[in-house]
């Protein structure tokens, strides 16, 4: 069976360093089997955020080699036998300890998002939508909430002092889908500027990079939205409106 | 709440740091090889193309004339075909610069605020990040907020004149067919000219047609598709063609540079044309 180095990252917000444990692995293991492989073995106060072992909960989201990964998602055989690896927590939240990240910056992100206020409905008191008008909106309801993406994302990773002001790729596409939805009456273009801060975004496209669920979040979420503050500045926009019509949003 | 119990069981506040790992990043495979790749094509790209500018020659071989040089806009211009009529540019910087100046600014900028090479030299350049979940190698970051990078939020606009560019160059590429007859005036033919000018024509077109401006506009701002199923279609169509984006972009950058550099070197007499027809 073969065997690797992996270099866990093992403390507190105090302090903490590497440990290498010497594994051996099995057909089909994934790294997170291996971290409870540890766990049983050598290290039974390690650490680690997990639920579903399938890519569906969003909770074992790591840094594996220095890349964000879920470890439940990650294969042993994408290794090279004998190498070593290295787990680390995810680097833009605050650590709690060894691989569990404080998230709670989402959570506070979440909060802050202007709900859906729907139109009002049918004359028959019923709402109706038809299926192309959500499709587009559908992907970005695969997201599992593991905050790769928020935690790739340079303008909280590198610059912390961002962080009050800027809500993230995984909220760029909340919002997006929000906005795209086809009963809702709030125009959030100026407020994902003002409050979320989607200027700071420079597409770099690292989020969609590391999405597990493939998500297209910058061609498909983020530009969108930065076209559609445009239009507020785009006097062939403007007119187009004048002769169709406002689209009867109000501001966020 | 969670926070709560946490520090209750552990007894100890928590401090809001995060991981103390010092090392920039951790990544271990080649992640420098992209940007580093990007950063010599697109710099050499900007040399030769800044290079072939200044030349203010060479770029005009009936019945081929240059990406960079289309549309004819100066008397002194050699292409007849648009050369009658038009001002004598004289202008002291313009006089000495060539007129290939005036027409780069288009598609220049149109490059330049594309969302797709933002990627690339923000990466490439800028370093912001080099790579992902590699540190940004400067320390002070404000994005596209403030001016000048505020500026590439008016894309668009570089998109409205790029497609006036592509009926330019599709007009460049039909007089490709129109050779100069021995006997007087024209013929109709075929030369791989015609040929090099066609492909540039459709990766640029290619490239500006699945710009992500263009995708917005012609039905991304729409919310209910079911509504306007004209544009509904339509951003579908543009959809598809948005995904190779990417793919167009460099595509489109070889065709125009060597397009320029075939039409230079059949100019120069280092290569001849070949008729096919
Ligand atoms: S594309 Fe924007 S939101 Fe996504 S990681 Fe890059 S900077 Fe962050
Ligand atoms: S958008 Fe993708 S990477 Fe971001 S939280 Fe959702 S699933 Fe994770
Ligand atoms: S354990 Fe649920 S996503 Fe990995
Ligand atoms: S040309 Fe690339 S996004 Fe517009």
């Amino acid at each position: 069976m073969p065997t690797y180095t992996m270099r866990v990252f093992r403390g507190d917000p105090g302090g903490g360093e590497f440990k290498d444990y010497r594994v051996e692995t099995g057909e089909g293991m994934v790294v997170l089997d291996v971290i409870h492989r540890i766990q049983a073995t050598e290290a039974p106060d390690l650490a680690c955020r997990w639920n579903c072992k399938a890519g569906k909960c969003g909770s074992c989201s790591a840094e594996i080699n220095g890349k964000p990964r879920l470890m439940c998602m990650t294969r042993m055989n994408l290794f090279e036998e004998g190498e070593t690896i290295s787990v680390a927590p995810i680097r833009t939240f605050p650590l709690i300890r060894d691989l569990v990240t404080d998230v709670s910056y989402n959570y506070e992100k979440a909060k802050q998002v202007p709900p859906l206020r729907l139109k009002p409905p049918d004359p028959d008191g019923k709402y109706r939508m038809m299926q192309e008008d959500v499709d587009r909106a559908q992907e970005f309801h695969k997201c599992i909430e593991c905050f790769l993406c928020q935690d790739v994302c340079h303008v909280i990773r590198d610059h912390e002092e961002h962080k009050p002001k800027f809500a993230g790729p995984r909220f760029f596409i909340k919002i997006a889908g929000l906005a795209m939805h086809p009963l809702d009456t709030v125009d959030r273009t100026k407020w994902v500027g003002t409050h979320a801060g989607v200027g700071l975004c420079n597409i770099t496209k690292c989020c969609t990079e590391v999405c597990p669920e493939h998500i297209h979040i910058t061609d498909n979420g983020i530009i969108p939205m930065k076209e559609r503050m445009a239009d507020n500045v785009d006097p062939v926009v403007w007119l187009l409106r004048k002769f169709r019509g406002a689209k009867g949003k109000q501001p966020a | 709440m969670i926070r709560e119990v946490l520090k209750d069981q552990r007894g100890h506040v928590r401090a809001a740091a995060r991981p103390p790992i010092a090392a920039a990043h951790l990544r271990k495979d080649a992640w420098w090889a992209l940007p580093l790749t990007t950063f010599v094509v697109l710099t050499a790209f900007i040399i030769y193309s800044t290079w072939a500018a200044l030349q203010n020659a060479h770029y005009y071989v009936a019945p081929y004339l240059s990406p960079f040089y289309s549309p004819c806009i100066s008397k002194s211009c050699v292409h007849s075909t648009f050369g009658y009529g038009l001002p004598d540019m004289t202008f002291p910087v313009i006089g000495v610069l060539s007129p290939a100046f005036l027409i780069l600014w288009g598609p220049g900028l149109f490059r330049l605020t594309c969302y797709y090479y933002r990627k690339a030299y923000y990466r490439s350049f800028w370093l912001a990040p080099a790579a992902c979940a590699v540190r940004d190698v400067k320390g002070g970051y404000s994005g596209e907020t403030r001016f000048p990078l505020i500026v590439q939020n008016f894309h668009r606009y570089a998109w409205y004149v790029a497609v006036i560019f592509i009926v330019l160059l599709t007009w460049d590429a039909l007089l490709a067919f129109r050779f100069p007859d021995p006997r007087g005036g024209t013929q109709f033919g075929i030369g791989i000219g015609t040929l090099v000018m066609w492909i540039n024509v459709i990766f640029l077109a290619g490239y500006t047609f699945s710009c992500h401006s263009c995708r917005h506009v012609c039905g991304g701002h729409v919310d209910v598709f079911s509504k306007t199923p004209a544009r509904s279609s339509l951003w579908h169509v543009l959809t598809r063609l948005n995904e190779k984006h990417p793919t167009f972009a460099w595509l489109s950058l070889f065709s125009v540079g060597l397009t320029d550099l075939y039409i230079r070197l059949v100019s120069m007499g280092i290569i001849r044309d070949l008729r096919i027809l």
